[in-house]
């Protein structure tokens, strides 16, 4: 990482552990801030974080490595998580799975190689009577079909599409 | 593809005027409250039953170390597989939820509440964030709530990140300070030495605005629904093989068959009550009771219809709970992974009666032996279904499924 990203990183995670605290409490929602911003913990931001709530870097990894939302590893900017558990499974999760992996060229645990979506299990999202169930990020689509796959996977592309046009316009400006 | 509201039948709920039963709390004393919640016999919503007064009680009694805060938590982890209508609660009665916990503030002397929002549910948070605000600006919360002097009291939402066993609520204040979500040994109870080893009173959603219908309505008319050991109305989330699916509230005490009639669920083989953690009852019981003194649950509901391979069932929840234990002790991290392989052995039609007596002795164990509720449930599902669908499991031919 370039030395002004670091500096960057390291600004915003003391901005972070001012609002939140400097804690041990305010552990989680510091690190769930930088996963939705950076839709990973990396080692350098971990040790950060470790400095600013004063505790050691292998305490964060412990309670990143906990968590299923939270990840050490880069993961998608879309972040796709099917139901697997049992109401979903009944409703026919199987055959959403494998339209999913057959889209996107992945299977599940892995992210596109352009980093756009990765693609996990999920266990009950409390949506059992209107499953399959999954979230993407986190909005909810309930009621998936294997045939409807492609135009949720679209609708991300789209506004994809339209932030990497927003970061481009705010560049220029 | 968008979520649809849940609700199947009008709930008791939406007699209950926001307000009312604060108004009724800051009538009395605070002995007065719990009083009131004890008379009315809840018990807790959250799964465990436990006597919500009792605990008000206790956490009442204890002394916060060095004079610090007391706390009440509202669980909106909501987990437990099948389980939704806290989801449908936290939407649609918000205001009945942050008004138990106010009430709970009352009466056991907390100044600071935190809800704690499975990280599932984060589209929430700007309707709750919402809800929050305005009841700020209307008095409800803050220093002097409606104008009675000395009662301050403000509530925070703090986000899960994806873990069902911090709806273990030792696991869930061990993820509130920062830590893994594994939970503790108890004693010492979260009412004595809970949030930063505070005395702190964890309720479940439906709990809490039960409580607020309580205050409202009185202790005695709750009371007067359901049954003598298991008072008042309850929630049930409705999933599975049936005609709708979805939240109805029923008194407790209703039998599964009746519940199956209003779901649309009749002619079913089989249906599991309390989640994954709960138990599969077949059809010749479905004339039990559903109530804390029969079948208990936190109000999921699944059902089975005839054409279902039980064996197949029984893994999905053993994947669940392989994939959900924290790992911390051993009857759990190890037993579930046998019982799934155990299961593995079932499909392939590979295990003798004398290894599946092998692993009902493990069930045992775990039940006795593992640290908290997880691993002491999760093999509930096997046994009742290894108990009452023997003929379908044993012997498998990979042809026959
Ligand atoms: C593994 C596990 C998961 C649990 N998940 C939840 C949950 O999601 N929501 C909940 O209210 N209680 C859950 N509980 C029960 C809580 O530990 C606790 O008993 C409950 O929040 C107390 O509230 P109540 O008395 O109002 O039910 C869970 C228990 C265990 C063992
Ligand atoms: S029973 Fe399971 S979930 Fe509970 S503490 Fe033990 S390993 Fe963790
Ligand atoms: S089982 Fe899929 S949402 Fe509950």
């Amino acid at each position: 990482m370039l030395v002004s990203q670091q500096q960057k990183l390291q600004d915003e995670i003391r901005a972070l552990a001012a609002r939140h605290g400097r804690t041990r409490a305010a552990l989680v929602p510091i690190l769930q801030d930088l996963q939705v911003r950076y839709a990973s913990v990396s080692d350098f931001a971990m040790q950060v974080v470790a400095d600013e709530v004063g505790i050691h870097p292998a305490e964060v990894y412990g309670v990143v490595s906990f968590y299923a939302f939270l990840h050490s590893q880069p993961s998608g900017r879309f972040q796709i998580r099917l139901c697997q558990t049992i109401s979903c499974d009944l409703a026919g999760k199987a055959r959403v799975a494998r339209q999913l992996e057959n889209e996107l060229g992945i299977r599940f645990g892995e992210t596109t190689p352009d980093g756009r979506f990765s693609l996990e299990w999920a266990s009950c999202l409390g949506m059992c009577d209107q499953g399959p169930a999954l979230l993407v990020n986190d909005r909810v689509y309930t009621r998936v079909s294997a045939e409807q796959v492609h135009r949720i996977i679209d609708d991300c592309r789209k506004v994809f599409g339209a932030h990497a046009a927003q970061a481009a316009h705010a560049a220029h400006a | 593809m968008q979520p649809t509201s849940s609700k199947k039948t009008p709930l008791t709920f939406d007699t209950i005027a926001p307000g009312q039963g604060l108004a009724a709390a800051l009538k009395k004393s605070r002995a007065d409250i719990i009083g009131e919640v004890s008379a009315s016999n809840l018990r807790g919503r959250g799964g465990a039953g436990f006597p919500t007064g009792t605990k008000w009680n206790l956490a009442a009694a204890a002394q916060g170390q060095d004079g610090g805060a007391k706390y009440v938590v509202c669980n909106a982890d909501e987990g437990e597989p099948g389980t939704f209508k806290d989801r449908v609660l936290l939407l649609e009665y918000t205001d009945l939820v942050f008004e138990g916990m106010t009430i709970a503030a009352r009466a056991i002397g907390a100044t600071k509440g935190i809800l704690y929002l499975r990280g599932e549910y984060v589209y929430m948070r700007p309707h709750l964030d919402g809800v929050l605000a305005a009841r700020r600006t209307a008095g409800q919360l803050g220093a002097n709530i409606l104008g009675t002097t000395g009662f301050t009291f403000d509530i925070d939402i703090r986000m899960g990140a994806g873990a069902y066993v911090c709806g273990e609520e030792t696991a869930l204040i061990e993820s509130l300070e920062g830590h893994r979500g594994e939970p503790r040994n108890r004693p010492p109870f979260p009412v004595n030495t809970g949030f930063l080893g505070q005395p702190t009173v964890v309720n479940n959603v439906e709990t809490l605005a039960s409580v607020s219908a309580i205050l409202a309505k009185g202790a005695a008319w709750f009371r007067a629904i359901g049954t003598e050991k298991s008072a008042g109305f309850k929630l049930f989330s409705v999933s599975g093989d049936c005609g709708a699916p979805g939240v109805y509230e029923f008194p407790l005490g209703i039998t599964v068959a009746a519940l199956l009639e209003k779901v649309g669920g009749t002619g079913a083989k089989a249906v599991q009550i309390g989640g994954a953690s709960g138990v599969c009852v077949p059809a010749s019981e479905f004339g039990r009771r559903i109530a804390f003194e029969d079948l208990a649950t936190g109000g999921s509901i699944i059902v089975f219809g005839q054409g279902r391979d039980m064996l197949h069932v029984a893994k999905n929840f053993m994947e669940f709970f392989v994939e959900e234990s924290c790992g911390q002790c051993t009857p759990c991290r190890a037993g579930n992974a046998k019982l799934l392989e155990g299961i593995e052995m079932l499909e392939r039609g590979a295990c003798s009666s004398a290894y599946l007596r092998e692993l009902l002795n493990l069930c045992e164990t775990m039940q006795l032996a593992s640290k908290c509720g997880l691993g002491q449930s999760s093999p509930n599902a096997f046994v009742s279904i290894v108990t009452h669908f023997q003929d379908e499991i044993l012997g498998r031919t990979a042809a026959a499924h």
